[in-house]
């Protein structure tokens, strides 16, 4: 109990943080948002009238304390560059977002698990030293050099998709998770690496117990003590690992949104941004810091669900 | 038996190459990148233009030279700015302890679960385009980790008997934190390092091929993919060239740091 408080507060801390230093960034930093909205129309009546009605007016803690409310409250404030409500914009943008990310994570989990398992248990053969330097390999290029390299060899050479020419949903499901699965696999290839080497280290480690010692004394088969009690020792470092591996897969997301054309968060965030839209980069940042902060904790429970003893030891120190 | 450290070798020597390319770029590209010459537009490449040119006959090995060179310049001082930062921070938090090292780890417990390369892109879009910027700000998310990493090896340095002795024989705080434990746990912080480094040559590549942070005079790798992507179907071979030095350059150091982390084994 004690535990999930404390980790609830961390996560209460970091929205906190991370929402007070893009809003004190952009206050700062990005000069007159009423100035730049009326351009050459500006008078100093009309710039005042603007001011006030976009709060503008008022003291910067004031205005981060009036937006933190409106947003527990769910009020995201209005866009600056479209008029709209941020809510409504970024309800429109979820879904890509949101099923890429899941889609990349997804082919990550049923990739990275079986590779790194029997990685491990042939450590020192071919098979491992192949897929070790595939994998630096793999770490090395960047997710959206992987997504033109897709565009080019599927797109425009194999025209197995038609890049740039994103299908709604209601076009149906295949289409729409075709589209997505390449952009999907090129945010997915180094964390698959990533993921393969740090399950094959935790085996490896995990397999230099007392207690594997001893189950081979007894003349247990190795395949045997992997599976049913290495594999499950290992358990609690891979969720951690990947919890933040969810986490940081919006982040990826940004990018690979703009090398496919995909109408997500990411572009929202991106066009925000160049057009200096405060209230929508203030939203979907809060929203990205919101979506880590609840995959950290649900790794870190899920860790405490799987294995006892991380409960009594805190339990115990408490 | 000492068994051989392909990785280290493997990575000082892919390393050599490529910086030795990029650093040969700011002084001498076969060709004049910005010379557009309208009789070898859309070439493949050939011996006379080793990775092709573009639509407007620009060469584009000299171009991604120049480009690297700028990249290779931002990754560098977003190392040495977040190192040097981050080393303090972290030596005299990890050494000293108290309620101050408590609340810095405490704000560092909440910024480094979120998405570092998301708060550079805030940072630098507020700041303005220009590498040095981009610098700045890549450099300023990157102190808290490091910091993090050293912090923990001063923390455990600091009960040490040699620490101890050394505080006996009077030997200055200053001397202590960088005389005596720095050279000590160097080796942790260097596959720190390259890990930063690699982050960093990543940070700006993407954040330049979004196009935030850069000013299109200061071309970089980032810049030229994106725009390669517009002439993907006609010059493929321009993506290529960009995206094949930023994987060398990963590779290389990212090779080294994995090698460091054997050694230590």
């Amino acid at each position: 109990m004690r535990y999930t408080a404390k980790k609830i507060g961390t996560l209460l801390l970091t929205l906190v943080l991370v929402s007070l230093f893009v809003f004190f960034a952009f206050s700062l930093l990005s000069g007159d948002a009423a100035e730049r909205m009326l351009g050459t129309e500006a008078t100093p009546e009309r710039l005042a009238a603007l001011r006030a009605e976009l709060g503008l007016d008022k003291p910067m803690l004031a205005r981060y304390v009036d937006w933190l409310v409106a947003l527990v409250g769910g009020d995201m404030g209005v866009s600056y560059q479209y008029r709209l409500p941020v809510a409504r914009l970024i309800a429109e943008r979820l879904r890509p977002t949101l099923t890429l990310t899941l889609f990349a994570f997804a082919l990550i989990v049923l990739v990275s698990i079986p590779v790194g398992v029997v990685t491990a248990k042939y450590a020192g053969g071919w098979l491992d030293r192949i897929v070790t330097v595939l994998g630096q390999l793999l770490m090395s290029v960047p997710p959206f050099f992987t997504g033109i390299l897709f565009t080019y060899v599927f797109g425009l050479l194999l025209r197995l998709f038609v890049p740039g020419a994103f299908p709604a949903w209601a076009d149906g499901a295949g289409a729409y998770l075709g589209y997505l699965f390449f952009p999907a696999l090129a945010i997915a290839l180094p964390r698959i690496a990533m993921t393969v080497r740090l399950l094959r280290g935790c085996i490896l480690e995990e397999a230099q117990r007392d207690y594997v010692r001893t189950s081979m004394a007894r003349g247990r088969s190795r395949g045997d003590i992997l599976y049913r009690h290495v594999l499950k020792n290992t358990l609690v470092p891979l969720v951690t690992f990947l919890a933040m591996t969810v986490a940081e897969l919006v982040a990826g997301s940004v990018i690979i949104e703009q090398v496919f054309s995909i109408p997500g968060l990411g572009r929202l965030l991106i066009s925000a941004i160049s057009n200096r839209d405060a209230p929508v980069v203030q939203a979907v940042v809060t929203l990205v810091a919101f979506w880590v902060v609840v995959c950290n904790l649900a790794g870190d429970l899920l860790g405490r669900r799987i294995d006892p003893r991380l409960r009594y030891s805190e339990e115990g120190r408490a | 038996m000492k068994k051989r450290n392909y990785f280290l070798s493997c990575g000082l020597a892919l390393s050599a190459l490529v910086f030795a390319f990029i650093v040969l770029g700011y002084f001498w590209t076969p060709c004049d990148p910005m010379k557009m010459d309208g009789s070898v537009r859309e070439c493949a490449p050939s011996l006379a233009h080793l990775m092709g040119t573009d639509k407007f006959g620009r060469d584009i090995l000299s171009r991604v030279m120049k480009g690297a060179g700028s990249t290779l310049f931002v990754a560098l001082g977003t190392v040495v700015l977040g190192t040097a930062a981050g080393t303090l921070v972290g030596a005299l938090t990890g050494y000293f302890g108290g309620w101050v090292d408590e609340v810095l780890m405490r704000v560092n417990d909440a910024l480094s679960a979120f998405p570092s390369f998301l708060l550079a892109l805030v940072l630098v879009s507020v700041l303005g385009p220009g590498r040095k910027h981009l610098l700045l700000a890549l450099g300023i998310v990157f102190i808290p980790s490091y910091a993090r990493i050293v912090r923990t090896e001063f923390k455990r340095a600091s009960v040490q008997n040699y620490v101890k002795s050394a505080r006996l024989m009077g030997a200055s705080t200053a001397r202590i934190l960088f005389v005596h434990i720095l050279p000590n746990i160097w080796p942790v912080l260097l596959s720190a390092l390259t890990i930063g480094f690699n982050n960093a040559v990543l940070a700006e590549a993407a954040m330049s091929y979004l196009g935030i942070g850069v000013s299109p005079d200061e071309a970089s790798l980032g810049y030229m993919l994106s725009d390669s992507q517009a002439y993907l179907a006609a010059t493929p071979w321009y993506a290529f060239g960009a995206g094949v030095v930023i994987i060398l350059l990963i590779l290389g150091v990212g090779l080294i740091g994995e090698g460091l982390q054997r050694r230590e084994l």
